[in-house]
C-alpha cells in the first residue's frame, strides 16, 4: 500500500471505532438523571490513542468527525454545540499538557476529560441562565477526572499495544 | 523506568489538583449562598416582597382580596405554614432552600421564589 492510502486507512478505522464507541455509550443508561453531563466519554480512548500515534491533526479531524456524525445519527443540534465545543477544547488541552512532557496518557487524558466538561458548562452558562452551574461545574470535574483517569489507562495500553505513527503509517 | 516513574507522579499530582479545584468550587458556592439569598414573593406576577433568607421571620402575605399565606423563612429554609387556600398545596409544599426553588399557591395567585444574593442586590 502506498503511504497515502495506509494513512487514509487507518484514520478511517480510528474513526469507526470512535463512532462506535460514541454509540455504545450513548446506549448505556445515564449515570445521574441530577447531572446529566457526566460520561465516560469512551470515544476519547481513540482521542488520545491518535494524539500520540498520529499527530493533532488527525486527532482534531476524527475528533470532529465523529461528533458531526454523531449528533447527526443520534444526536440534535444543541448537542452538536455542546459536544463540538467540549471535544474541540479538550483535544487543544490534551496537546499542550502532551507538549509539556511531563504527564503520561493518563494525565493527559484526565486533562482532556476535565477541560471537556469545562467547556461544555461554560457554553450551558452562555446558552442558559442557571445559578445552579458552579455546583455542576464541581460535579463535572471530579467525574471528568476519574472517567479521564478510566480513558487514558486504555489508551495507555493500545498506545503500547498498537505500534503505529506518522512515520509508519 | 525513572522517567515513567515520574510521570505517574505527574498524572497523581494533575488529578489531586482537579479533585482541589472541584472542592474549591463548592466551597466558594457553600460561602456564596450562605451569604446570600432572598425569598421573593410574588402576587399575580409583581413582585411583593424579597426577604433575606438570613433572617428567621414570619411573614403573612394579604392578598388583594384578602386572602392570606403565612411565610416562615427559618435557618434558611423557606415554607408556607398556613394558608387560606382551598387546596393547602403551598402549606404541604416541603421547605426550599435552594436558589431557584419556589413554592406556588395557585388559587392566590402567590410565587415564594429564591434567588441569589447577587441577584437580589440588583
Amino acid at each position: 500500500m502506498t503511504q497515502r492510502s495506509k494513512t487514509v486507512t487507518t484514520v478511517g478505522i480510528c474513526a469507526a471505532v470512535a463512532l462506535i464507541l460514541s454509540y455504545v455509550e450513548s446506549m448505556l443508561p445515564p449515570i445521574s438523571a441530577a447531572a446529566p453531563g457526566i460520561r465516560l466519554g469512551l470515544a476519547n480512548i481513540v482521542g488520545v490513542f491518535l494524539l500520540y500515534t498520529m499527530g493533532l491533526r488527525y486527532a482534531l479531524g476524527v475528533s470532529a468527525l465523529r461528533v458531526a456524525v454523531s449528533a447527526l445519527l443520534f444526536g440534535s443540534p444543541i448537542m452538536l454545540i455542546y459536544s463540538m465545543t467540549g471535544a474541540l477544547f479538550s483535544m487543544v488541552m490534551m496537546l499542550l499538557f502532551r507538549r509539556l512532557g511531563c504527564f503520561s496518557p493518563v494525565g493527559v487524558s484526565v486533562v482532556g476529560g476535565v477541560s471537556h466538561n469545562l467547556a461544555q458548562v461554560a457554553v450551558a452558562a452562555l446558552l442558559l441562565d442557571t445559578a445552579e452551574l458552579w455546583y455542576y461545574m464541581a460535579i463535572l470535574t471530579v467525574t471528568g477526572t476519574v472517567a479521564g483517569v478510566a480513558v487514558g489507562l486504555c489508551a495507555a495500553f493500545l498506545i503500547r499495544r498498537i505500534p503505529i505513527n506518522k512515520r509508519t503509517v | 523506568m525513572k522517567r515513567e516513574a515520574h510521570r505517574v507522579r505527574h498524572d497523581l499530582l494533575l488529578c489531586g489538583g482537579c479533585l482541589a479545584l472541584a472542592l474549591l468550587m463548592l466551597v466558594l458556592l457553600r460561602v456564596c449562598r450562605d451569604e446570600g439569598g432572598y425569598a421573593v414573593v410574588r402576587i399575580d406576577g409583581e413582585t411583593h416582597c424579597r426577604l433575606p433568607l438570613t433572617e428567621n421571620t414570619e411573614y403573612v402575605i394579604e392578598t388583594a382580596d384578602g386572602q392570606r399565606n403565612t411565610l416562615v423563612i427559618e435557618d434558611g429554609r423557606a415554607y408556607v405554614s398556613e394558608a387560606t387556600c382551598p387546596d393547602g398545596i403551598c402549606a404541604a409544599h416541603r421547605p426550599i432552600t435552594r436558589d431557584g426553588e419556589s413554592i406556588v399557591c395557585l388559587p392566590h395567585r402567590v410565587v415564594i421564589e429564591l434567588e441569589g444574593g447577587t441577584e437580589g442586590a440588583t
